[in-house]
């Protein structure tokens, strides 16, 4: 009796009588054997690459982790263990210089003042662009608006401007909090209810704030000038303030090179070609040389300030081009489409076209910041003291001088700044797949 | 509960709803509208056809300020259409329009593409706009879509999704241009059923279209273009069957066969 075909409309019972054939195990399809033959050896071509590949990394890696790892000195009083002819890396001189690499010439006994500020900036910055997190929004007001008067304030220990001017009694500060709470509440109402003045509230709150708030921030600490800042927190600082002004700036001039009036649109294309074309080392040194020529001399901006808004300003004519393109990818019936229902210019494009544009370049605007993040080196060219700065300088101290010690200090900052960077790139495909999810067009 | 004059549409202060007085539009030196008189009374359907590149759709766009007339006048119940923005903002919040390519917004939910301006426009709170919202998803059919994204959606519901974002604003008259023409065929159906609903419930609508058997059931007026002009105008029982002119029987001829 032959097995009966699945059709068969008339239920029959069937007994094998005897056993198949034993056949052939099916080759794996998974597996680890089957993911080395799929990927690695699928055909002559790819296995001569494969082990090209391999020998490559035999020959790199070995040396490498003999050299860092193995031979490396880990902890040393000075640099004569590094100095011997068979010592790999001297991560003991990165120990022994890692409080001048993190705070430059910053005074020892103030150096929490940094380490609350970073903690702070850290905890914001992380919960401001987790995902799912709750109270994203919030975190992100405390970072804009909080945050810059804790940091200025507890940096410095001063006050953006002269602060003679405020009273000094107990009383007297009382009531100036009680005015700047008020202006708060004054200016969220008058949002609320009309947007023109409450913006202009809101600026002039934020002023006020920023000076009383930091003033205040900073009764009894000593004063800590730019000139002593330094290292992995001044490249911190130039970056962070970089990436946050740059974005805005640069949507600024973007819809400024867009615009129907002509004088906006001359002055956005002038600003975007002029800096575009000009290497970063000018526009820092222009930056920090004419710049000063342009205000009254009490009134000269921070020899920290001017390479700030030298780099922001850079990044932004850059962002400025991309996401001008992001702009130039929003189909035309996008804006129809919004102007139709009544919105307003601002409204069309701040509700429907810049969410679109910006979510189309989100991997040229982190290019961007991680373009920029390295960038920050250059400061040093005009005085800064940042991170690579302070690495390039430890490694001239006589007690640990040597030729392992300067590879060693340039592979600890390679990794630094490597760290930065991928974990920005990662950031951002991962902020590009939650977008693309379920929105295809 | 929302108040009930948002659930329907906002009564029009006149009884002409759009005037057009010899409207003239060039692009450059194509003279896209020529000496075009229209007047369009309060509750009146009127479908606008006519072979590509007629002006037409020039002829709906102008009536919202989409596209810019250069000559005569455009009178949108009882405002007349200047270059001053705040009384175009004005008469866009009247005036509801369906494209041919729906132009929902991708990055927002079903509901967000609905509820935007009313809650920016109207300054309605969120609790009210969802509820305007889904009152007229719930009319075009569509409830349970309400927090998909439009890419999601099938021509046909999008389509209907496009008009209830523009129901939602409680418009005292509906545009739409070429609201079928880039859906699937078996998809026109739903569309124009939705829009047969709203011609019955009295809304003062101008149709740019081809589906001229929605035509001949729904409109008051069929009007004719050709090269800018108004070639014939006329209800669907003596347009349809006793075309005057010309072209109107050659352009009948091609697209009833």
């Amino acid at each position: 009796m032959t097995e009966m075909s699945a059709s068969s409309s008339t239920p029959q019972t069937f007994v094998r009588p005897a056993m198949t054939p034993e056949r052939a195990a099916p080759v794996p399809t998974s597996g680890a054997l089957a993911w080395i033959r799929d990927n690695l050896f699928p055909g002559p071509a790819s296995s001569v690459a494969t082990i090209l590949g391999l020998l490559l990394l035999l020959w790199v890696i070995p040396p490498l982790a003999k050299f860092l790892f193995i031979d490396a000195v880990w902890s040393a009083e000075n640099g004569d263990a590094c100095r011997a002819q068979e010592a790999g890396a001297c991560w003991a001189y990165v120990r022994q210089k890692f409080s001048f690499f993190m705070y430059g010439s910053y005074p020892r006994e103030e150096v929490w003042r940094v380490n609350l500020t970073l903690i702070a900036g850290a905890i914001l910055t992380v919960w401001m662009l987790w995902p799912d997190a709750r109270g994203r929004g919030g975190a992100a007001l405390a970072f804009f608006t909080v945050y810059p008067v804790l940091a200025f304030g507890i940096l410095t220990g001063s006050a953006p401007f002269p602060v003679g001017w405020l009273p000094s009694s107990p009383e007297g500060q009382i009531i100036w909090i009680v005015l700047v709470v008020a202006l708060f509440a004054i200016a969220s109402t008058l949002f609320y209810l009309n947007r023109n003045i409450g913006w202009a509230i809101a600026i002039f709150g934020f002023i006020a704030w920023s000076e009383l708030g930091s003033w205040w921030l900073s009764l009894g600490l000593p004063l800590v000038g730019t000139h002593l800042w330094g290292g992995i927190f001044v490249s911190l600082l130039v970056a962070t303030v970089g990436i946050v002004f740059s974005l805005p700036l640069g949507i600024v001039l973007a819809l400024g090179r867009r615009s129907q009036m002509p004088v906006l649109r001359f002055l956005s294309v002038m600003l975007i070609e002029f800096v575009r074309g000009v290497p970063l080392i000018t526009v820092l040194v222009m930056a920090n040389t004419m710049l000063p020529l342009f205000v009254p001399e009490s009134w000269s901006p921070d020899r920290l300030l001017r390479p700030l808004i030298g780099v922001a300003l850079f990044s932004a004519v850059y962002m400025a081009e991309v996401v001008r393109g992001g702009l130039q990818s929003v189909p035309k019936g996008q804006y129809e489409g919004a102007m139709a229902l009544g919105l307003s210019w601002s409204q069309v494009t701040r509700l429907v076209v810049l969410p679109q544009a910006l979510v189309t370049v989100i991997p040229g605007i982190v290019n961007s910041f991680i373009a920029l993040f390295k960038d920050t080196t250059l400061v040093a060219i005009v005085g800064i003291f940042d991170f690579l700065k302070a690495v390039d300088t430890g490694r001239l101290d006589p007690v640990w001088a040597g030729p392992k010690i300067s590879t060693t200090g340039y592979i600890f900052a390679a990794i630094f700044y490597f760290i930065f960077c991928f974990g920005m790139s990662r950031y951002s495909m991962m902020m590009e797949r939650r977008h693309s999810a379920g929105r295809s067009h | 509960m929302v108040a009930p004059e948002l659930l329907k549409p906002a009564p029009l202060t006149n009884a002409t709803a759009v005037e057009m007085i010899k409207v003239n539009k060039w692009y450059g030196d194509f003279h896209v509208l020529r000496d075009v008189d229209l007047e369009v009374a309060r509750g009146e359907k009127i479908v606008i056809c006519g072979p590509s590149g007629s002006g037409k759709s020039t002829l709906i766009r102008c009536i919202n300020r989409l596209e810019e007339h250069q000559e005569g006048t455009i009178i949108v119940d009882g405002v007349e259409l200047t270059s001053d923005t705040g009384r175009i903002d004005e008469i866009r919040r009247d005036v509801g329009m369906v494209f041919q390519h729906f132009n929902l917004f991708p990055h927002l939910t079903i509901l967000e593409n609905c509820t935007l301006a009313l809650t920016w426009v109207r300054h309605l709170p969120k609790r009210d706009a969802d509820e305007v919202a889904m009152h007229y998803l719930t009319r075009v059919r569509i409830p349970e879509q309400a927090n998909k994204y439009p890419g999601q959606l099938s021509g046909g519901q999008q389509q209907r999704v496009a008009i209830a974002r523009s129901l939602c604003m409680s418009p005292k008259i509906m545009l739409f241009d070429e609201p079928t023409s880039a859906l699937d065929p078996e998809m026109v159906k739903e569309v124009l059923e939705t829009m047969e609903q709203l011609a019955d419930d009295g809304m003062t609508m101008l149709v740019v279209t081809h589906e001229m058997g929605f035509a001949r059931q729904v409109a008051d007026r069929v009007i004719f273009m050709d090269r800018g002009e108004i070639v014939e105008m006329g209800p669907p029982e003596t347009f349809f069957v006793a075309p005057r002119h010309e072209r109107t029987k050659l352009f009948l001829g091609q697209i009833l066969r």
